[in-house]
């Protein structure tokens, strides 16, 4: 087997006739966490929903392997089924389903996709249980309609609890640390490092070097235009925080 | 992507619906054509008394002077009324006495909606009566109701044995004057359901209606008369369906509640009428008139989960003509493909510190086109009479049209009337949130579609909920574009 969980090779997309990602490439194995920075619409969200699976986004160019798998094609649904997790950076409220009945639907659809029986709902309610715990959800939160009304805080808590729930094997997190006080980025981070394993992988999209501390990245790549300019260790995080994107900018331009 | 659209058009094409089945039955049906004679064929067929007989005739009388009205926002063509077939009943050759005598194919379409009655007795401890076409055909649970002095059978058999009652009440909240469908149906109902429930009394179990066209070439023009007694409760749902044809079937029905004083009716519709193909062709047009008035302190909630149809005429109305009296409206209406839906409400505030509440939820997907029509009307004496509408509109392409039309005409200063509406698409971003969690594209739309009208499903018996649920789910199955 294989060490590679996803990989990205020369991966081109746009939308609305604008170009977004350009010739991206990157490897992810198993056990990883990578860090991706970059500035504001540099393409951070794009990647992470281009991986997803979100249509939206024309694929002009390159592919992406998952689990050896050719998956530039496959629909979100089968992407999510096969182990691949997306917190979304502005997670979307749908009122009038209730948290739980949400996760019992992804579960049960995941289960009928793999030809297992449905969840029983006694080891379901365990499971919400445990899992809620993970990450500090407040527990009037779980029977409350999907993100409706909840805080930009809890959101975000509500995104790691799902993930949870799920227990995918790449978990791409965007700037779920935006808008998290301290104590609930520590609460956050310790969950995610909780669900960490040697058959998983973390990608984290990120503009602040202080969830890094928390969650310590293998790697850190620098996002810019569509492309990886520059890959660093945890370091380079500490570096960026510093000096800024600037001087990685001017880099690529000579 | 996986699920191509070839295989859904396909799945779609399978599920377009589910209750299309003709049952094999001999039926006794009269000869097509509407003219006086047909009228007394019916009234005789059914043995009624003189008065009832002219009750019709009055009926059809006025019904030739009037013109069918073309107000609502629907268009079709308007159906050839001496070429439909106004009585059709499933032969039977002798009085049934129980439930085994009932025709074996007749059990079986039952079974096929899913209301076996062995079943429903069993399990849910529904009350139902059956009425195919247009006589009723078995009523469940009749002995054990009796015991409370609930009286719950077929209009028909209502006639014969409580006369007093139906001379009383039948025509008093929507007299055969009131509009055009409604004298039709006036002049020339066939069957329905009848309910009374005595003073004091909390009917112990939820009373259920199910109506189903099974021949070509007939309308369904039931009627159905609810009486609560004084300080009685009753929850009735009634559910409708019918085979797909290529012909347009009329069915046009006169619902009429009577709460009396400190009584409540709660009455649910979960219709399901075929709808026409995905090119708009058949499908039954549903053009009802539904109203209840309620006495002092009284209670009338009409929740209907409109899915049928290709076109639906219907505004379930309360008169609020007792002091402290409540009127309610929980609505959800889908339409797909060609079908056209114009529903709402009145309420008609005339009693002192009456209150109403109008919940409407409309979902458009397809070409079709979704109207609420709603009017609050607050008469002079209504003092301090309180009304709160909220019209929600769910569009599911850009080619399908939701439109909110709500009247209101207050004569009283002292009253509130609160209206408040939205208009939404649902939400690529909410489809896509659900996807990657997961849940495929068809199960998203009826997840959200569910939530977005859970505040009406909630409204329903438990048993029905689930049902409406799946239907919703299968109305709407493909209709996001
Ligand atoms: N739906 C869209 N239509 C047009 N442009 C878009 C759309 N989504 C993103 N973009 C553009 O793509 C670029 C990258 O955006 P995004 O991936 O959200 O960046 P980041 O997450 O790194 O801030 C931005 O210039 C943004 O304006
Ligand atoms: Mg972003």
């Amino acid at each position: 087997m294989s060490d590679t969980l996803i990989e990205i090779k020369d991966l081109k997309c746009r939308i609305d006739n604008q170009n977004i990602l350009q010739g991206l490439n990157l490897k992810i194995n198993k056990g990883e966490v990578h860090a991706i920075m970059g500035p504001n619409g540099s393409g951070k969200s794009t990647l992470s929903s281009v991986l997803a699976g979100n249509d939206n986004y024309e694929i002009t160019k390159g592919s992406i392997t998952f689990l050896g798998e050719d998956i530039t094609e496959m629909s979100p649904e089968e992407r999510s089924w096969k182990g691949m997790f997306l917190a979304f950076q502005y997670p979307v409220e749908i009122p009038g389903v209730s948290n739980i009945n949400f996760l019992r639907t992804a579960l049960n659809e995941r289960n009928k996709y793999f030809g297992i029986d449905s969840i029983p709902a006694k080891d379901f309610l365990k499971m919400v249980a445990e899992k809620s715990m993970l990450v500090g959800l407040d527990n009037k939160l779980k029977n409350r309609s999907v993100n409706e009304g909840f805080s930009g805080g809890e959101k975000k808590r509500n995104e790691i609890f799902q993930m949870a729930m799920l227990n995918p094997k790449l978990a791409i997190l965007d700037e779920t640390d935006s808008g998290l006080d301290i104590d609930a980025l520590k609460i956050v981070a310790n969950g995610v490092n909780k669900l960490k394993s040697s058959e998983n992988a973390t990608v984290v999209i990120t503009h602040y070097q202080r969830l890094l501390d928390y969650i310590v990245p293998d790697f850190v790549h620098v996002l810019h235009e569509g492309k990886i300019i520059k890959t660093g260790d945890k370091s380079l995080a500490l570096e960026l925080e510093k000096k800024g994107y600037d001087w990685l900018k001017t880099d690529t331009a000579i | 992507m996986s699920y191509t659209e070839k295989e859904l058009k396909k799945e779609l094409d399978n599920k377009s619906y589910e209750f299309g089945f003709v049952t094999d039955i001999e039926s006794d049906k009269a000869p097509i054509g509407l003219n006086e004679d047909i009228v007394k064929l019916i009234s005789s067929k059914k043995k009624e008394p003189q008065w009832l007989l002219n009750y019709r005739l009055k009926a059809f009388q006025i019904w030739k002077t009037m013109k069918e009205p073309d107000w609502a926002h629907v268009k079709y063509t308007k159906p050839d009324f001496q070429n439909i077939s106004y009585y059709s009943a499933p032969k039977k050759k002798k009085e049934l006495q129980s439930l085994d005598e009932v025709d074996p194919e007749l059990l079986k379409t039952m079974e096929k909606l899913g209301i076996s009655i062995e079943e429903q007795k069993k399990l849910s401890g529904v009350a139902v009566d059956f009425v195919m076409d247009s006589v009723s055909v078995a009523t469940s649970f009749k002995d054990k109701l009796g015991e409370l002095g609930i009286v719950f059978c077929s209009f028909s058999e209502a006639v014969q044995n409580h006369p007093e009652l139906i001379k009383k009440y039948m025509g008093t909240v929507v007299p055969y004057t009131d509009n055009y469908y409604a004298a039709l149906n006036s002049a020339v109902f066939s069957d329905g359901s009848f309910c009374y429930i005595p003073k004091g009394v909390r009917c112990p179990m939820e009373l259920s209606t199910y109506f189903r066209i099974n021949e070509s070439g007939t309308g369904q023009f039931e009627r159905t008369l609810l009486i609560a007694d004084e300080s009685s409760y009753v929850s009735y749902l009634e559910g409708c369906t019918a085979p797909s044809r290529d012909e347009n079937q009329l069915h046009a029905a006169v619902v009429e509640l009577i709460a009396l004083d400190k009584a409540e009716i709660k009455y649910s519709t979960v219709q399901n009428w075929y709808p026409g193909d995905k090119n708009g062709k058949g499908g039954v047009y549903n053009f009802v008139t539904k109203r209840g008035i309620c006495g002092y302190r009284s209670k009338i909630s009409w929740t209907q989960v409109e899915t049928g149809s290709a076109v639906t005429w219907k505004y379930p109305s309360c008169i609020l003509k007792g002091d402290y009296s409540i009127g309610e409206f929980y609505s959800v209406a889908v339409t797909n493909n060609f079908q056209q839906a114009d529903t709402g409400t009145k309420m008609i505030h005339i009693g002192k510190n009456t209150k109403s509440t109008i919940i409407s939820k409309g979902i458009s997907a397809g070409k079709s086109q979704n109207s609420y029509r709603g009017l609050v009307k607050i008469g002079k004496g209504a003092k301090n009479s309180r009304n709160f509408s909220q019209c929600d509109s769910l569009l599911m392409t850009d080619q399908c049209g939701a439109h909110t039309y709500p009247y209101i005409e207050c004569e009283n200063p002292t009253a509130t009337v609160e209206h408040e509406a939205t208009t939404s698409k649902i939400g690529e971003e909410q489809l896509f949130y659900c996807m990657q969690r997961g849940i495929s594209e068809e199960k998203a739309i009826s997840l959200i579609v569910n939530g977005y009208a859970k505040e009406v499903l909630n409204k329903l018996p438990m048993e029905f909920a689930v049902e409406a649920q799946k239907l919703l789910e299968i109305s709407l199955e493909g209709s996001v574009g």
